[in-house]
């Protein structure tokens, strides 16, 4: 029900709203796995692709709008998308890569403010009062967002501008895909009273039947029961939200996402592996992979910690706490290589290692005992430029000569 | 093998020798002493593959021969027998000790296995040990415990024609002194990166009054030995590539403040309570009379402390991890303080006022939010 079937309402005297005070932006990628996998498929672009376990096993994760027109959505069992689309191209999904984008999406909005707030991979609330002044209005910040999306990673998303949460997802919702839209303050009853009672967020299928049943088909019917009334029908709290909800009232404020508790990377082999120098090269990658990520998003941390998962499937972890908080893959490395050594195993078959740090703490906030210059590599400045490397050409296009394999063979 | 000996020359010469015995040795052998029997003295010797000892003690010989025996436990036993002569008998594959009213049987190792010793490298000069055991405590504290950086656990020594210079550096400080010395020759200079608890080990047994010989071969890897009468100690020096440091001690400073030594490690000890976590660095903010110094702690506990200090140059504020401080003043061993620096971010040297004994402690900083 709701999200499909919700229409886009006549738009035209809103398009140039007032949209100082609309300072929320929900930023939703346009059916996300399906477009970072074309990426890798350019010739697909333009034909009706599903993302989705292979065989007949498995639901939609998600569909091209060619695929959708056909009747995908996602969720659907796979089974059934292939009965109504026999012509779609099914690809499995590469998660490693979507999460990848999704980082890098993540830490441009980070960059244009701290208030973000990720609800999944590909969506996420902003509050962008704090870079009005930095960056423009927020209609323009949201196109600059949705222009860099476009030309960083290939990707279109669509965008609600609000000041509200709520708002701002549901103009999103109704702007797809490729979209922009802005609700201002005066023109939120406007926008939300022709909408179908589903498009309020707590509105399943079964609160949609029991407001039918009262004969309350949009929000502004909604909007015009009296409290009370709305209370008996749907009970005490979601009688409140709705009302509140049918105004366009949403006190609800980006919650930038907690901080983490520990970063961390593992990796199953694609068989088991005995082979201790293949493991410490693991962790070399690992190692490098959490530093990076504990960079991206200001992190130092001190207590390094080793998985080890063998080949029956028995796991142990190891740790160790370091002296002084660290965020260079150096260190985080040779302390995984020691507990690895300190294992003391003798060709043991592992299925799995993985690395990963805690005792996190942002990296401005922690004392830091600085060193003598010129006594020891600068390891943070070296990876600190890897950084910005693979900022500028993709992940990878710096990395360990260890990491480096044989040069491919020409064919 | 049948001798007599002194109980407290023997107690000191075993200690000598046993004090560099390691106390998880690769083989029996390496944590064994050798007694060896001539004329009139007993010669004691050690070796553990890198470090070699020597010492002897005079003694009456009523039969040559020679014996190894386990190190630590003849230390052990030396050290606790009464004040009287001390009569060692080899008896078969036992060495029987026998002192007034007590007797100990020990286990003896066959001597045929035991390697050859080094020879004492080439002597380069001699030093008085009063000066040369303070430098060695003032500039093992700044060598790192961590194995991992091998030629951080060492102090350097240098040798040169009119001084010897030992420095240490664990990365957070460089603690350094110069002192004279009377080289043998000249022209040379040479340098060797020695364990520094090897050295605190040699130090801990050297008499102020003893002047000890330094001896160094010529080679990259060689041995660095050292002597006095009636001892020897012989060590491999330390593998790697010690940091270039002269490049790191400043020669000016935008700020330099003075203090009391004594009143400066008591208020940086009391600020210091509250800092429970590791790595709380304290903050000093300097201003013309006045040094401040701050903490806080864990749930927002707090300390200061004002004390009088003369300052020249600009006021700063800047923050050093405070079991760091106390090490260096402790080093230090002055009544007045200098604390030269250049700006929070740099390295500050503490030195004793008027002071030209030649030692100085690099402090690096804490950075601060």
């Amino acid at each position: 029900m709701s999200r499909n079937q919700i229409r886009r309402p006549d738009a035209t005297n809103i398009a140039d709203a007032d949209d100082r005070e609309c300072t929320i932006l929900h930023i939703d990628m346009d059916a996300f796995y399906a477009s970072v996998s074309l990426l890798e498929h350019p010739h697909l672009v333009g034909r009706p692709v599903i993302i989705g376990g292979a065989a007949n096993r498995g639901v939609v994760l998600s569909a091209t709008y060619e695929a959708r027109e056909l009747g995908i959505h996602s969720a659907m069992p796979m089974s059934r998308a292939r009965r109504l689309a026999p012509q779609a191209v099914v690809l499995s999904p590469d998660f490693a890569r979507y999460s990848d984008v999704s980082a890098s999406v993540m830490t441009l909005f980070r960059s244009v403010t701290p208030l973000v707030e990720p609800l999944s991979l590909d969506e996420a609330f902003l509050d962008v009062a704090g870079a009005r002044r930095r960056i423009g209005s927020p209609r323009q910040i949201a196109a600059q967002i949705r222009d860099r999306i476009h030309d960083e990673q290939g990707i279109t998303c669509s965008v609600g501008v609000a000041a509200s949460k709520f708002v701002a997802k549901l103009a999103s919702t109704l702007c797809k895909p490729d979209g922009l839209q802005v609700v201002a303050p005066h023109q939120v009853i406007a926008f939300l009273h022709p909408l179908p009672v589903g498009a309020l967020s707590g509105v399943g299928e079964k609160t949609e039947e029991a407001l039918f049943r009262f004969g309350l088909k949009t929000v502004g019917d909604v909007a015009a029961t009296p409290l009370g009334t709305l209370q008996r029908i749907v009970g005490q709290a979601t009688g409140k939200q709705l009302a509140d909800l049918s105004w366009g009232r949403d006190p609800r404020r980006v919650q930038p996402q907690e901080p983490d508790r520990s970063i961390g990377a593992e990796e199953t082999f694609d068989t088991d592996v005995d082979d201790p120098e293949i493991v410490i090269r693991e962790l070399l990658r690992l190692s490098d992979k959490v530093a990076a990520r504990m960079r991206a998003n200001g992190y130092v941390g001190r207590t390094i910690q080793l998985k080890i998962r063998f080949a029956d499937f028995s796991t142990i972890t190891r740790s160790r706490s370091l002296k002084d908080h660290t965020d260079t893959g150096h260190e985080i490395y040779s302390t995984a290589v020691e507990l690895f050594a300190g294992l003391g195993l003798q060709r043991a078959r592992l299925r799995l290692v993985g690395v990963r740090v805690a005792g996190l703490a942002s990296a401005g906030s922690v004392p830091e005992q600085l060193l003598l210059e010129r006594i020891e590599p600068a390891w943070r400045d070296v990876e600190q430029a890897v950084d910005r490397l693979s900022e500028r050409f993709g992940s990878g296009a710096v990395q360990p000569a260890r990491l480096v394999g044989p040069p491919e063979e020409l064919a | 093998m049948k001798i007599r000996v002194e109980q407290n020359e023997l107690k000191r010469a075993v200690g000598w020798a046993a004090r560099t015995l390691p106390s998880r040795p690769a083989s029996p052998l390496h944590a064994g002493i050798r007694i060896e029997a001539g004329s009139d003295q007993i010669d004691l010797t050690t070796f553990d593959a890198e470090t070699s000892t020597r010492a002897d003690v005079s003694a009456v010989i009523d039969e040559p021969g020679a014996a190894m025996v386990p190190g630590r436990l003849l230390a052990e036993i030396a050290k606790e027998l009464p004040s009287q002569p001390v009569e060692l008998t080899l008896d078969g594959s036992r060495l029987s000790l026998q002192c007034g009213r007590s007797n100990f049987g020990l286990p003896t190792y066959p001597l045929d296995q035991q390697a050859e010793l080094p020879q004492m490298p080439e002597h380069r000069g001699v030093v008085d040990a009063e000066t040369f055991v303070e430098a060695i405590s003032q500039v093992q504290i700044a060598a790192s415990r961590d194995d991992l950086l091998p030629p951080l656990t060492g102090v350097r020594i240098e040798l040169s024609d009119t001084h010897m210079t030992l420095v240490a550096t664990d990365r957070y400080r460089l603690a350094i002194r110069e002192f004279p010395w009377r080289p043998s020759g000249g022209g040379n200079e040479l340098n060797a990166l020695v364990k520094a608890r090897q050295l605190g080990d040699l130090a801990h047994s050297l008499d102020p009054t003893d002047s000890v010989k330094v001896a160094l071969s010529d080679e990259e890897d060689g041995q660095i030995g050292f002597s006095l009468a009636g001892r020897e100690l012989i060590t491999r020096v330390l593998h790697g590539e010690f940091p270039a440091y002269r490049a790191l001690l400043p020669d000016s400073a935008s700020s330099r403040v003075t203090v009391a030594s004594d009143d400066l490690m008591s208020a940086v000890k009391r600020v210091k309570i509250v800092t429970t976590e590791r790595n709380t660095p304290i903050t000093l903010t300097i201003s013309d009379d006045e040094l401040l110094l701050r903490a806080s702690g864990f749930d927002d506990a707090l300390a200061a402390e004002s004390m009088e200090c003369q300052l020249e140059g600009e006021p700063l504020k800047i923050a050093f991890n405070p079991e760091l401080i106390v090490e260096g003043l402790n080093a230090l061993k002055a009544d007045e303080v200098d604390i030269a620096c250049n700006g929070s971010s740099k390295a500050a040297v503490f030195q004793a006022t008027g002071d030209d004994s030649g030692y100085r402690y690099l402090l690096m900083p804490m950075r601060f939010s």
